[in-house]
């Protein structure tokens, strides 16, 4: 969780500053969904990730090194510099791609289920998505389908109360996005985003569900985005008090609070863990200003398979 | 006259004609508070109430076919949809349905209707936000395509279009935006669709562009003339109807053509334009007609890649000059 933390708020102060082009979506604030869900992934199992993605990659065990060069154009990038921030993949390790259309990735994830379901392989699918991307028309498609096909999907909606500056409750005539999957006949559960045992506890049980062949499970993680959607956002459409409010919640925080008064973490180790993470984030900055430019002369390889 | 900027041209296009006609409304994601994603429509909900400036949660399919129900019984929308990579999303309600009702129901079914949508590339946003469909569009009988680029245009334009009575789509290349130039106050008149403009008149070469390229193909035709070649710049300003009459006027007195295109090579409006040239007057032609686009690969998000797929005034001069004989 540290180590999204800490990357998110240096690529902040990177495009802030102008020294990385384009546009990025920081996952600050939202760090205990990715951790607690990649956490009860296995080998075999799948993630489909949003624009809002660092931190999925991250949890998944993506390399902040080569994140970080995408974000720089190079080379050495994901994505060798063609995807950019929010076009990103590492079938590897199960990580099959962030997604620049919002909404983008639902039924990806769907067919992905299918195909592991058809092949009779064990594996599972964890859909990450946004509040926003449940109203295309394409979540409620494939919702339906992995329903009537009993598909080994989770699918995990971040709702972090805004979809740029629409607030959840304006887009929507229902008090809980996990009530949506009553529409299609399979569990939707609501639970507090920003508290990473209560995440990990229902990504269980829907995991067991989906590794037993019992079809979907809706996961409506409740979570604030506590910075700005991207770069240049003036947040002219929330409160500074609501912001405030939510920093009290902070997901980090109260993960290191639990830590510590379970007694599995001492306030040196925490310490110790800090200067760790901030090294490995420094590391990932050098190594992506250090990478080489793609070349010019390969632009137009790649095209076709 | 006063400058402005493109944006600031097209919010004033926007409130003249919502106070001239009470049909006009805007529909969006993040058009109100926010102002749309490039501040176009920034303060017009405070001015006209949440009525006419219709924010929508993100469903591009469902608003733009409720745009086009909307116009049926009279409504006005003009549509923002945020990035024009999203078109994929809309292209059914507006392929199949908006473009298709005049014809069949005759003269009771009119779809006045404007999508207005940010194309291109230019700023690294990687290859699902620099896209540039306007050829698809053009390719549809029954809709109108339109991609100014100067301030003025985009006014004029902009008022055309939502008088239309017909669905158009109105492409604001997101490089346009800060741009400024000068631009006439309230009252102005509207500029005919399918009227391309000469920008700059010349003898040896002409150069056919429009939207953010229009400008490039001034830039270049500067560069050349300091070689002592003297290009003719045709701002298209609408790519459906194409305005050929202009075009061939020119192309019959230069003898050169260069088509400038973002899009990539195949199945473009700069393929299309090429061959109608040869068609009607092959033989006015003193060498090959040249094109500059984009190849046929995604726009890579990583700068030095960017730069190197996307058309610029150094390419259209190149282009042009070795039509010249200049190299
Ligand atoms: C099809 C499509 N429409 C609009 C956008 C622009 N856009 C990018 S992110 C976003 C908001 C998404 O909200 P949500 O799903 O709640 O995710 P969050 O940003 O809150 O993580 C929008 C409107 C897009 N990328 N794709
Ligand atoms: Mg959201």
């Amino acid at each position: 969780m540290l180590v999204i933390r800490l990357f998110e708020e240096k690529v902040e102060d990177l495009f802030t500053r102008g020294l990385v082009k384009g546009t990025a979506h920081p996952a600050i604030g939202q760090e205990a969904i990715a951790v607690g869900i990649c956490s009860k992934l296995r080998k075999g199992d799948y993630v489909t990730s949003t624009h809002r993605g660092h931190g999925h990659f991250i949890a998944q065990g993506g390399d902040p090194n080569r994140i970080m060069a995408e974000l720089f154009g190079k080379e050495t990038g994901y994505s060798r510099g063609r995807g950019g921030s929010q076009v990103m993949a590492d079938f590897s390790i199960g990580f099959l791609g962030a997604n620049g259309i919002t909404g983008g990735s639902i039924a990806l994830a769907s067919g992905a289920a299918l195909a592991l379901k058809n092949k009779a392989k064990r594996g599972i699918v964890a859909c990450f998505f946004g509040d926003g991307a449940t109203n295309q028309g394409s979540f409620h498609e494939a919702l339906n389908m992995a329903a009537i096909w009993s598909l080994p999907v989770v699918y995990v909606c971040e709702n972090n109360m805004y979809a740029m500056s629409m607030r959840a409750t304006d887009s929507v005539s229902i008090e809980s996005l996990a009530t949506r999957a009553d529409a299609y006949g399979f569990p939707g559960v609501s639970i507090d985003g920003n508290d990473l045992t209560a995440v990990q506890d229902a990504m269980h049980t829907a995991c067991k569900r989906a590794r037993a062949g019992d079809g979907p499970t809706l996961l409506e993680c409740c979570t604030y985005r506590m910075s700005g959607h991207s770069r240049g956002d003036q947040r002219a459409y929330r409160s500074r008090a609501e912001e405030t409010a939510w920093k009290k919640r902070d997901p980090i925080r109260a993960t290191r609070k639990q830590l510590i008064a379970d007694g599995e973490l001492t306030a040196e180790q925490d310490r110790e863990i800090r200067r760790e993470v901030r090294a490995a984030v420094s590391t990932a900055i050098t190594f992506a200003k250090r990478s080489p430019e793609p070349d010019p002369a390969t632009l137009n390889d790649g095209v076709f398979a | 006259m006063r400058e402005i900027s493109y944006s600031d041209a097209l919010r004033e296009a926007l409130q003249e004609e919502m106070s001239r006609d009470s049909e006009v409304l805007l529909i969006g994601e993040d058009i109100g508070t926010y102002g749309g994603a490039f501040g176009v429509t920034r303060g017009l909900l405070d001015r006209f109430g949440p009525d006419r400036v219709v924010e929508t949660p993100i469903s591009e399919g469902g608003f733009v076919g409720m745009a086009v129900g909307a116009s049926l019984l009279g409504a006005r929308p003009v549509v923002e949809i945020m990035f024009m990579d999203f078109m994929t999303l809309v292209v059914d309600p507006l392929v199949n349905q908006a473009a298709k009702l005049h014809y069949v129901y005759g003269e009771q079914a009119a779809c006045p209707l404007v999508v207005r949508t940010p194309s291109g590339g230019g700023r690294s946003y990687g290859p699902t936000h620099s896209q540039v469909f306007e050829a698809w569009f053009a390719h549809t009988p029954g809709l109108k395509v339109v991609a100014p680029s100067t301030p003025a245009d985009a006014k004029g334009l902009m008022k055309a279009a939502i008088r239309d009575n017909n669905p158009v789509l109105f492409v604001e290349h997101k490089m346009l935006y800060p741009t400024r130039g000068p631009v006439p106050g309230r009252g102005s008149r509207p500029i005919p669709i399918g009227k391309a403009r000469i920008a700059r008149r010349g003898t040896d070469v002409t150069i056919i562009a429009w939207s953010w390229l229009a400008l490039e193909a001034e830039a270049a035709a500067d560069a050349l003339a300091v070689d002592g070649i003297d290009a003719e710049v045709i701002d298209m300003r609408t790519l459906s109807p194409l305005d050929m009459e202009t075009v061939i006027e020119s192309v019959q007195r230069t003898g050169r053509l260069v088509i400038a295109d973002e899009a990539p090579r195949s199945g473009g409006v700069s393929a299309d334009i090429g061959v109608r040239v040869f068609e009607q007057v092959f033989d006015y032609l003193d060498g090959p007609i040249r094109r500059v686009t984009t190849p046929d690969v995604p726009v890579p998000a990583s700068p030095v890649l960017e730069q190197a797929a996307l058309p610029n005034r150094e390419r259209i001069a190149a282009a042009a000059a070795e039509l010249c004989g200049a190299y």
